[in-house]
């Protein structure tokens, strides 16, 4: 079956800096797959550019059949890749509902009373069901992230990119958020996690990518790069993640 | 004769206040006229600055800069006194209602700007990653929250050509001030330009002290 991601050679500069180096990543349908790697590896730049919040300078990118280009009408590409952000970047000047309703409607041509009921069902799904009428500002960061899940979620994407979801949250957060990515994996969607979380890597992801400098150093299941790990640089970067 | 007949004559006041409240309704009337077409226009112009292609931004800052360089007063004059000599003949009001926009719609263009780059970049990216195309991105996500940012300086800039409403007095236009002056000249009296000065001032008091409570409010949620 042909990978519903298809990168090949991929290139992105930002000014003299090389963020990416010539990155290949097949990721096929319902594959969970997570990144890691130091920052600066190029881990966010490469989910970015798969729905071209950066545009690339080298090599091609399919998404599900789409060759994202200059240009391109995005749109349609878009629709298909839910986004979850580090900083949330939930609209503040729209109620909960409202945040995870707004896209079906504007992009989907939804009627309002049918996405807030999709709204509703996944706000409740995410464990938000009190929350709905309430603004981003109201609520905790593991809240708001998970309303960033929920609004992703309401495109019915066939992809999940998350950029690192935790990395903003206080710790006591971490794990409610994580907890709502780990059900979500278990649905078959396909779900691409930028992380700093070693644990929740190991536990959920079918396969880890391991970026350093621009480059993919190493990937395969969790077992092999958590426990075996062959390059010199991914066994330093698990030696200082994973001893404190 | 004394000074609460000289400046605060009742008899006079009595007698003039018809013809200053009918100066009232223009000024008011050419007021509400500017501030829209100028919030408007501005609104118009910061886009294009923005994001239009790069001849219509060069168009916006070149208009922008010039229309914040002319004097009001000489723009006006220009319109009404020069604009007939190219066969373009305008009535007073239309003339004080053009000079007092393209101005504002300049000034205002500058406001729009620094709302719309006030806004955090992540907000464009979720909105342009959920697939919302260009004028729903404007609409429903960047401008709400770039306009509720900048309501400080667009009502000081909304005080301001109302203001200078009185500028049109220049061109004939029988606004507020007109009537004052020409009430004096009448009654022989300084009284209607009291009145027409305590008028001026009961509209706008209340606007600029909203103006300091809004940025005070700003500032707060900023903190």
């Amino acid at each position: 079956m042909a990978p519903i991601i298809d990168i090949k050679a991929i290139t992105k500069n930002f000014g003299g800096f090389r963020a990416l180096d010539g990155v290949d990543l097949q990721v096929a349908e319902g594959e969970i797959l997570a990144i890691i790697g130091p920052s600066g590896s190029g881990k966010s730049t490469l989910i970015r550019c798969i729905n071209q919040l950066e545009e690339h300078d080298g090599g091609t990118i399919e998404v599900d059949g789409h060759i994202l280009q200059k240009g391109a009408d995005l749109t349609a590409v878009r629709t298909e890749l839910g986004m979850v952000f580090q900083g949330f970047n939930l609209f503040p000047h729209l109620s909960v509902l409202r945040n995870v309703a707004l896209a079906p409607v504007r992009v989907r041509g939804l009627s309002w009373s049918e996405a807030d009921a999709r709204a509703r069902k996944l706000l409740e799904r995410v464990g938000l069901k009190d929350h709905i009428e309430k603004y981003p500002a109201q609520l905790s960061g593991g809240q708001q992230q998970r309303v960033g899940i929920a609004r992703a979620l309401a495109m019915e994407p066939k992809v999940l990119l998350f950029d690192e979801p935790t990395s903003a949250l206080d710790p006591e957060m971490v794990g409610e958020v994580l907890d709502v990515i780990q059900q979500l994996a278990k649905t078959g969607v396909t779900m691409i996690v930028v992380t700093h979380e070693m644990g929740f890597a190991r536990k959920v992801a079918d396969r880890v990518v391991f970026m350093d400098q621009g480059r993919i150093v190493e990937q395969g299941p969790p077992e092999t790069l958590f426990d075996a790990p062959h390059d010199e640089r991914l066994r330093s970067f698990l030696n200082a993640v994973l001893s404190h | 004769m004394s000074f609460f007949d000289a400046f605060l004559n009742w008899d006079v006041f009595v007698q003039t206040f018809p013809l200053l409240i009918s100066g009232l309704t223009i000024t008011i009337g050419l007021g509400l006229c500017a501030i829209v077409l100028g919030l408007a226009g501005g609104m118009l112009l910061a886009l294009l600055r923005l994001y239009g292609p790069a001849p219509a931004r060069q168009i916006a800052i070149a208009y922008i800069d010039i229309f914040r360089a002319i004097p009001l007063l000489v723009l006006l004059v220009v319109i009404y006194y020069a604009l007939p000599f190219a066969g373009l003949r305008l009535e007073p009001f239309t003339s004080a209602v053009m000079a007092l926009s393209l101005v504002s719609a300049a000034y205002s263009a500058e406001i729009f700007r620094a709302g719309i780059e006030g806004v955090p970049k992540g907000q464009f990216e979720a909105a342009r990653a959920l697939g919302l195309n260009a004028y729903r991105r404007m609409g429903d996500i960047i401008l709400p929250q770039a306009i509720k940012l900048v309501i400080p300086p667009i009502t000081s800039n909304s005080i301001n050509v109302f203001k200078d409403t009185a500028l049109a007095s220049v061109v004939a236009m029988p606004d507020l001030l007109k009537q004052a002056t020409q009430a004096q000249a009448l009654a022989a009296n300084p009284t209607p330009l009291i009145s027409a000065a305590v008028i001026y001032i009961a509209l706008l008091l209340p606007l600029v002290r909203m103006v300091s409570i809004f940025e005070r409010r700003l500032a707060a949620k900023s903190r």
